[in-house]
């Protein structure tokens, strides 16, 4: 599963996420364009003990998050 | 040199308690230095000075270019591009910023001060500001209502450069006019109060230094009261509400260091004790924060880096302050006069305004969802 979280404002961004935990989904992608956006992912999924793995390219963060 | 270590930590834990204290303590120190009492810091206040100042309103006591509100937008510039943060970008309902920006400021008007003004009123030893305060978690756990089914004002995008240096280049041009103080008309603006709260002022330099400070590490460690507040309830994050707590504790001890503790419900000062409008202006404040996803201090953070939505906030926010004062919808503060204690409060058309302002709140929250 793919959420595109790209040029929402805070806190859409986790909230999508935090959807998708709340779904029970162990493995998907989240994609944001700003640092804030994937500290406060970043936060989240770890709370919720989720592994993150971030990959940046030039304009966007590819945010895969597995249980 | 890598910046990296430096802006991990800021973004950490410890980084929001050092912001938290920082405002706190510059505060304090800028009260004691001339800011007015209880409001050593007040985006919204301080916002509103600024609208006085351009003649937007005539309220002849409170007009000062603040060049606290300034330094938080170009030192939150400075930081974004140092760290490279600084996105243009726009196109977020900008008109729905707009209002929501009026109404947040005749909310916090009416309680009469901005949430962190709320904490530093708490610190100075005002216990209203805990109605404040109840009212602000209020607001925000009615927005938290809308948030959950879906109210969103839609993507932003990315735009030119140079529009997201338009906030910025505004608040460079009202440092000039703070500087030189020019006056274009005979008996027109620029404005500076001769008294009441808007005569009190700290020095420019200090005051401008102290904010880029502060400006810059809100820009790195993402501080918002709003969020802070909204994260706990909504998704049960406690990372911000630790800047909160660090911000009143620090306050409230240099306040006690420098003898500004006061302890006291009635005539404290620029403050007025109506409990209920103190309340239900800060249900509007916080409400209308949410929707618009930060509180005033942020939304001036976020102008520096670029985001013209909110920036278009920061303006309804000051257009919100001339109306507010235009048509008499700020409260009164309490005053003793001959040793009787005068309640404040809100005019007839304050409290219309407050309650139109929430059903305005309502209705945004209600019609503008949207499945991403």
């Amino acid at each position: 599963m793919k959420i595109d979280a790209c040029g929402l404002s805070c806190p859409q961004p986790v909230l999508l996420t935090m959807n998708a935990i709340k779904d029970n989904k162990l493995f998907f992608e989240v994609m944001v364009d700003s640092n804030i956006a994937c500290e406060n992912i970043q936060r989240l999924a770890e709370n919720k003990g989720y592994k993150i793995q971030i990959k940046k390219t030039e304009k966007k963060f590819h945010l895969i998050l597995t249980k | 040199m890598s910046v990296k270590p430096f802006s991990r930590f800021l973004a950490s834990k410890w980084g929001i308690v050092i912001i938290g204290s920082v405002i706190g303590i510059i505060a304090s120190i800028l009260q004691k230095l001339g800011n007015p009492p209880n409001m050593g810091i007040c985006v919204a206040c301080f916002q509103r000075d600024i609208a006085g100042a351009l003649g937007l309103h005539r309220a002849s006591v409170v007009q000062y270019i603040r060049p606290e509100i300034l330094g938080f937008v170009l030192g939150s510039m400075v930081a974004a591009f140092i760290f490279r943060e600084f996105k243009a970008r726009t196109g977020s309902a900008p008109i729905v910023r707009f209002v929501l920006g009026i109404f947040a400021m005749i909310g916090a008007l009416t309680f009469l001060g901005c949430p962190w003004r709320a904490l530093l009123r708490l610190a100075g030893g005002d216990l209203n500001a805990i109605v404040g305060l109840i009212g602000l978690t209020i607001g925000i756990t009615i927005g938290d209502q809308f948030l959950k089914y879906g109210y969103n004002l839609g993507r932003s995008y990315k735009t030119y450069f140079s529009a997201g240096l338009i906030m910025p280049v505004i608040m460079a041009g009202l440092l000039f006019l703070a500087i030189f103080s020019p006056k274009f008309t005979t008996n027109g603006a620029i404005f500076f109060s001769t008294k009441g709260p808007g005569a009190l002022h700290a020095p420019l330099i200090i005051s401008l230094g102290a904010s880029l400070i502060i400006g810059f590490l809100s820009q790195r460690t993402r501080f918002c009261t709003m969020g802070s507040i909204r994260d706990v309830l909504l998704i049960g994050d406690p990372h911000f509400i630790r800047g909160i707590i660090a911000l009143i504790i620090s306050a409230f001890l240099v306040n006690l260091m420098l003898g500004q503790v006061n302890f006291g419900i009635t005539a404290q000062p620029i403050a007025h004790s109506n409990h209920l409008w103190n309340l239900l202006g800060m249900v509007l404040a916080g409400l209308a924060f949410v929707l618009a996803g930060g509180c005033p201090g942020r939304q001036l953070v976020l102008s520096g880096e670029g985001d013209g939505d909110a920036s278009v906030f920061v303006l309804g926010m000051v257009t919100g302050a001339a109306f507010a004062h235009n048509f008499g919808l700020a409260a009164k503060p309490d005053k003793i006069l001959n040793g009787v204690v005068y309640v404040g409060g809100v005019s007839s058309a304050g409290m219309a305004a407050v309650i139109i302002g929430i059903l305005v709140c309502v209705i945004i929250g209600f019609t503008m969802r949207e499945k991403i």
